[in-house]
């Protein structure tokens, strides 16, 4: 049995950014679990000031790669929201198709790249290329195919052009509408072989009971880019009181701003939008979640990543619905914006505040601008899913140290990683969170 | 003949330069055959304690511990390579320098300012020593292989020094300006074929400045379109304020 363990995970690999694992146990005592960040902050908040607020989704999307279309939605809907700006209806399906694009390419390279290694006992994919080519071949297309959906609709993936406050600068033509549900369809074919093989492999068992925090509406779409704030607990807020659900808070061992709501922690995420909107996702995602044996409400953390796969299920028959749509009624080229478009000042400006909340990859992302009556920002606030999660991860990892102390310092490291890991976190986004001083 | 190996590094960015690495695809197989990654922490968990022939550096040098790892990169590396915006020209990260550090930091942490000691966001080159360039945010996938083939032939990689405006023109682009807006391509450097303007946005100057920018013939096309220079100077800080580092 350990009496005595000592873990220090130097900059977790297979995530997004720099963050470490400490944990120290004394004669069979766990004295220190933390998940620290030592990522460099940016200061975005701080160099938007004096910006206009036209500028901010080409900006805030720069604070993460993987995740750059998320912010990109959260950034506009913000400013619009400040601006009084109305999106169309064309506008508002295409910027659900750009979403469930991002959901699929940051979901593929977790499931996959990420994860996929930690199951099968590798460091990285690179292995797998020998033992397992097929499946790191059908990877590596899965997302390229996503990539080139971006390509189509807005540019490129990482770091959008054509998505800007308004509308779109560029709009897809008929051949590209074609081309886009075709890869879809290859995509769909991928899916059915992705849910296959993950049914084969085997989670770890963890159980903690947590709330679940994510959008909500009365809509029957499962939701991604509108809705309440509301939790597995029962509760349902609006945006506008955002605060109220992030309670910000010190730990007192750092000073790193967490949040909690009616518990101690909270989860955003895949899982949590799983356990509050299962109902509403496509019965071919439902059929997979059951393949997968994920049934709602799933409190093993390790599950968030099966989560993931369902949600993905769900994003490749969403979107093909929506190409479908958007073919039958027809693009209307009269729509689209030019960009920075206060230049000429076609649309109005005025002083206000606004907020953007919109569900990520990695669960809620808010955005929260304040503009003077030029457009140019006075305040911003941005809460990262991240964040959000950080504080849930470390209360499973105090609880599953415990369950697992028995093993060796290499398995407990291990079980701990892939935890951490299962959350996807993306440290560059998380610029809330303070650096800990170890002794 | 042992393949060369290859690392990558990231500082303050937001990874989207590797990832655009990770996202050519099934290419990627085709570069591992010529190449061994040895660490890429974002992706693998592979560590390396030797000497890297070749080591990617992404994002910016923006804390004394930055200012250490990187010496101690460049020291291990056979050739370096700035990868992306932030590397190479400092990016969005050097809109942090036209404020005072101190107050940045109450601003986005209050009180808790201190524990995050920062300093002037610099590019890499203005760290250490730096071989070769692929600028843009993020890099230009193309750009990206044909800088990888220069580096593994051993020859050196020129990035383009005419505008933006030149491969605009030849993708028959309706000008920026004609349609009332301030676009950078007439000083940015090109390389990364209109990426922006292709798809219907300006160019925000995220490569850097040309070498030998045409400031006489900008400075008329300013005149001609009414743009005030102050507002000018603004859209140039968002990727290249760094670049006052430079001369100094």
């Amino acid at each position: 049995m350990s009496q005595n363990i000592n873990i220090n995970v130097n900059y977790l690999t297979r995530v997004e950014g720099h963050g470490n694992i400490v944990v120290e146990v004394k004669d069979g005592k766990l004295e220190i679990c933390r998940l620290e960040i030592v990522e460099s902050p940016r200061f975005f908040e701080a160099f938007l000031r004096g910006r206009s607020i036209y500028e901010a989704p080409h900006i805030t999307c720069r604070i993460c790669g993987i995740c750059s279309c998320g912010h990109t939605l959260a950034s506009i809907q913000a400013a619009e929201d400040a601006l009084g700006i109305k999106p169309t209806e064309q506008t508002t399906l295409l910027r659900k198709l750009l979403l469930h694009y991002e959901q699929l390419d940051s979901h593929l390279l977790h499931i996959y790249l990420l994860v996929a290694p930690d199951l099968v006992g590798v460091p990285s994919f690179v292995p797998l290329i020998k033992s397992n080519p097929d499946v790191v071949r059908r990877a590596l297309r899965m997302k390229r195919l996503c990539n080139e959906l971006c390509d189509i609709l807005v540019g490129r993936h990482v770091h959008p052009i054509s998505a800007v406050v308004g509308g779109f600068t560029k709009l897809p033509s008929v051949n590209d509408l074609e081309e886009m549900h075709k890869k879809l369809l290859d995509l769909r074919q991928d899916m059915e072989a992705t849910v296959e093989l993950f049914s084969n492999l085997t989670f770890p068992e963890f159980e903690r009971d947590t709330e679940y925090v994510g959008l909500i509406n009365d809509e029957d779409e499962y939701p991604f880019l509108y809705g309440d704030i509301g939790s597995t607990d029962g509760f349902r807020v609006s945006k506008y009181e955002y605060k109220n659900v992030t309670n910000e808070f010190i730990v007192p061992y750092a000073t790193a701003k967490r949040t909690k709501w009616h518990r101690e922690s909270y989860a955003v995420g895949a899982l949590a939008r799983f356990n509050l909107n299962h109902e509403k996702l496509h019965p071919k995602a439902k059929q997979a979640a059951a393949v997968l044996n994920l049934k709602p409400k799933c409190i093993n953390p390790y599950l968030n990543t099966v989560a993931q796969i369902v949600e993905c299920v769900h994003c490749v028959e969403d979107a093909l619905r929506i190409i479908e749509s958007v073919w039958q009624r027809g693009i209307n080229y009269e729509e689209i914006v030019v960009p920075d478009i206060n230049e000429q000042g076609i649309l109005p400006v005025r002083e206000g505040q606004g907020i953007g909340a919109v569900e990520v990859p990695r669960g809620l992302l808010i955005h929260h601008y304040e503009c003077d009556e030029r457009g140019i920002f006075k305040n911003a606030n941005c809460v990262i899913p991240t964040n959000q999660n950080t504080h849930n991860i470390e209360l499973d990892m105090l609880n599953l140290i415990p369950e697992i102390i028995n093993k060796s310092q290499e398995e407990i490291t291990f079980a701990l990683e892939m935890l951490v890991r299962a959350y996807d976190p993306c440290i560059s986004c998380s610029v809330h969170m303070v650096k800990v001083n170890l002794k | 003949m042992s393949k060369p190996k290859v690392a990558f590094f990231d500082f303050a960015c937001c990874e989207g330069c590797q990832l655009q690495v990770a996202n050519i695809g099934e290419l990627l197989l085709d570069v591992l055959d010529i190449v061994q990654v040895v660490e890429f922490r974002e992706v693998m968990s592979e560590k390396w304690d030797g000497e890297f022939d070749v080591a990617f550096v992404e994002g910016s040098i923006t804390d004394e511990h930055a200012v250490e790892r990187v010496k101690k990169i460049r020291d291990r590396s056979k050739i370096l390579v700035a990868l992306g915006s932030c590397a190479t020209i400092g990016g969005v990260n050097g809109m942090k320098n036209s404020f005072d550090l101190e107050e940045v930091g109450r601003y986005v942490y209050g009180e808790s300012y201190k524990f995050f000691p920062t300093i002037h966001t610099k590019a890499v080159h203005q760290v250490v020593p730096v071989d070769y360039f692929i600028n843009g945010c993020p890099i230009y996938q193309p750009e990206f292989i044909t800088v990888l083939k220069c580096i593994l032939q051993g020859i050196p990689y020129y990035v383009p020094e005419y505008p933006v405006c030149v491969e605009c023109k030849l993708n028959e682009n309706v000008c920026m300006y004609d349609r009332g807006l301030t676009c950078m391509g007439p000083v940015t450097k090109a390389g990364c074929n209109s990426w922006c303007i292709n798809n219907g946005n300006i160019c925000y100057g995220c490569r850097g400045l040309t070498i030998n920018p045409n400031t006489d013939g900008f400075k008329e096309v300013l005149k001609n379109y009414k743009i005030p220079e102050d507002f000018l100077m603004k859209k140039i800080e968002m990727y290249n304020k760094c670049k006052e580092l430079d001369k100094s």
